[in-house]
């Protein structure tokens, strides 16, 4: 449904033989447009899944050549700058510590490495759960309707206007010190409403397609028509969701964090941007301290959204430019 | 403009109800289930800063009585519906006496202010660089300049403040650090106070706009791009009428309505947003609120808060809702 030529998506009314390339393109414009003929190799797609996969190479490759021991308090000189920048002190930063270290002496580079997968970790986990109830609430709203959809629609309804920052914030004053995995479970608490709007939506209008009356004609059963015949088609839009919904996670779980309200004793990046917040890093100028994990966390979410912007052209060609 | 119809109406109010109901319970059950006692978080707190209390015994019982603690659950957590549905929610344990509508009250209109001048910033900035996005009389280096912006919409307001914070207070020095407005100017509609609110409150609204327009520029696009294939835009183009004129009268004006109901969706990740920007810049709103009560373990506080910012962003998507038939004719609820 994707695989159309976007010449003629371009040029509405154009009279051409379908497939042939319209007559005022560069060469350049030629070759885009070919690449674009499998909607999956979209730039804006490779470059976001670029991004997260190194950050999941600095998790993983960062455990193999650095030790990551050093995460814990003392394990440097304190307010050490990164590699070859002054600190306040006159003291300039050493490959001991290449990001430099934090006001107990913590290993910056170290933090980032156990970190940042913890942060992905979190928005992964989370958005899956999320998505599995969300596939699962949308198909039987859609697909029983009556009674049960009603009862879907209005409590997903009404779970999509409550932050889940603040329920958290609740949460884990009331408990203290929480796991990652803790946390993950709690978030997605928050983030099945909108996969389950979307499927919902999405099944109700395709259950009058002609695909599917077809199908159900011919005597399919109703988990072939879910997963063969409606499946394939909300891939884009789940991934979408998906990708959507880490970045929500990672946000909340950076939020919480920050708030002082994340795991106590695994470094997360939200934890060190709290502790650097709180010894005034701001003032004394440790850039690198907030600097690095903000920038990292920035790199993060781009990332995201890229794929998220990516997506969104491979399922509405429409987007998509020359 | 048309009547708004009694089905929707109720369909709206019960979603409002729910949502409040649903909210208040959670922020009730979860501390239920929770090892740590409140009453012992607060006499904690009176023994470390009054040295050892005598007979806490008979003080933790009285304590307890007097929050009601020793009735049955039912009895406790419909005593709990009715005070927060009259918006009392009891004292803060961190500054006893002190009712925790109080303090809320005394955030609230910082909070609020800050939020509607950035959301209007950040609205018309977003969305009218949507639209440019679009229309084909852009000059060339806007139709670059803007989509590169769009990398930004990544980022959570709470980084973006971040980064502001450092370059244009503590290396420029432009903005002050926090606050919202200085040590040596009494709060009063004076110049002087509202200058210096507006000066502190620059960075945090613009860290807030900086990450958000985004959103609605990329919603705009996408409902610019149906609107420049429609008749009209195309009738209105052949008719000869100014490439501005059609872009502000035919085309914006259509693409701009159903951006209203997206409003209503992002509410609620505005508000935590804004709380975490609150957090940074030390502003005196809910957000800063909120974290002194978590490093205070003001249980009641952060019970109220919480409670108090939901039922806003509850309210402000009610009335999106029921605004939206209003503004927009097309639309006909009651037939869906």
């Amino acid at each position: 449904m994707v695989e159309q030529n976007l010449g003629d998506k371009a040029h509405p009314g154009a009279t051409r033989p379908p497939g042939a390339p319209p007559p005022d393109l560069t060469a350049r414009q030629v070759r885009r447009m070919k690449r674009f003929d499998n909607p999956w190799r979209n730039p804006k797609l490779i470059w976001g899944a670029g991004l997260l996969l190194s950050i999941v190479a600095l998790g993983i490759l960062g455990r193999l050549f650095w030790d990551t021991d050093l995460v814990f308090t003392g394990s440097g000189m304190p307010r050490q700058a990164p590699v070859g920048v002054e600190n306040i002190r006159g003291q300039i930063g050493s490959w001991a510590h290449p990001l430099g270290t934090d006001v107990s002496g913590k290993d910056l580079l170290a933090l980032l490495i156990v970190g940042a997968p913890n942060s992905l970790y979190v928005g992964v986990l989370a958005s899956l759960i999320g998505m599995s109830t969300g596939i699962f609430l949308g198909f039987t709203a859609g697909f029983v309707g009556g009674r049960t959809d009603d009862v879907i629609r209005v409590l997903s309804d009404v779970m999509i206007t409550i932050p889940p920052l603040l329920i958290l914030v609740v949460f884990q004053a009331a408990y203290g010190d929480i796991s990652l995995t803790l946390m993950a479970l709690l978030i997605a608490a928050f983030v099945w409403q909108s996969p389950t709007r979307l499927i919902r939506a999405q099944v109700l209008s395709m259950r009058e397609a002609g695909y599917v009356q077809m199908a159900r004609l011919s005597g399919a059963s109703t988990g072939h028509i879910m997963f063969r015949e409606m499946m394939p088609n909300l891939v884009p839009y789940l991934f979408g969701s998906f990708i959507a919904n880490v970045t929500t996670s990672i946000v909340t779980a950076v939020g919480l964090e920050v708030l002082g309200l994340g795991p106590q004793r695994i470094p997360t990046l939200g934890r060190v941007i709290y502790d650097a917040i709180n010894s005034g890093a701001l003032i004394q100028n440790l850039w690198w301290w907030w600097g690095i994990p903000t920038l990292l966390l920035a790199v993060m979410f781009i990332g995201l959204l890229l794929i998220n912007l990516g997506l969104d052209e491979v399922s509405n060609p429409r987007l998509r430019r020359l | 403009m048309g009547r708004i119809p009694a089905s929707y109406m109720i369909n709206r109010l019960l979603t409002l109800f729910l949502t409040v109901f649903i909210a208040a319970t959670l922020i009730w059950i979860i501390p239920r289930l929770s090892p740590i006692d409140p009453v012992d978080v607060m006499l904690g707190r009176m023994a470390a800063g009054g040295g050892a209390i005598e007979n806490s015994g008979a003080i933790l019982t009285q304590l307890r009585e007097s929050f009601g603690l020793d009735q049955p659950l039912i009895v406790q957590y419909l005593l709990y519906i009715k005070n927060t549905l009259t918006l009392d929610f009891g004292l803060s344990t961190a500054s006893f006496p002190t009712p925790v509508a109080q303090l809320i009250g005394q955030a609230l209109p910082w909070t609020l202010g800050l939020m509607l001048v950035s959301l209007i910033i950040t609205f018309i900035i977003g969305n009218l660089l949507g639209a440019l996005m679009v229309w084909e009389n852009t000059p060339r280096l806007w139709k670059v300049a803007i989509p590169s912006a769009m990398v930004m919409t990544a980022i959570p307001p709470l980084l973006s403040g971040l980064l502001l914070m450092y370059v244009f207070s503590s290396q420029l020095g432009w903005f002050p650090l926090t606050g919202a407005y200085g040590l040596n100017v009494e709060p009063g509609w004076d110049t002087g106070f509202i200058g210096s609110v507006l000066h502190h409150g620059f960075l945090p609204a613009m860290s807030i706009v900086l990450v958000t327009f985004g959103f609605w520029a990329l919603g705009m696009r996408g409902l610019m791009i149906t609107v420049q294939g429609e008749d009209y835009s195309v009738l209105a183009k052949a008719k000869g009428l100014r490439p501005r004129y059609i872009l502000y009268r035919y085309m914006i004006r259509n693409a701009i309505l159903p951006q209203v109901t997206a409003f209503a969706l992002q509410i609620g990740g505005l508000v935590a947003g804004q709380v975490l920007v609150e957090r940074i810049f030390a502003y005196p709103g809910m957000g800063k609120l909120l974290y002194d009560a978590i490093l205070d373990q003001d249980f009641p506080v952060i019970q109220g808060l919480s409670f108090v910012i939901i039922l806003m962003t509850a309210i402000a998507v009610f009335l999106v809702d029921l605004v939206y038939p209003l503004i927009d004719p097309r639309i006909r609820h009651g037939r869906d």
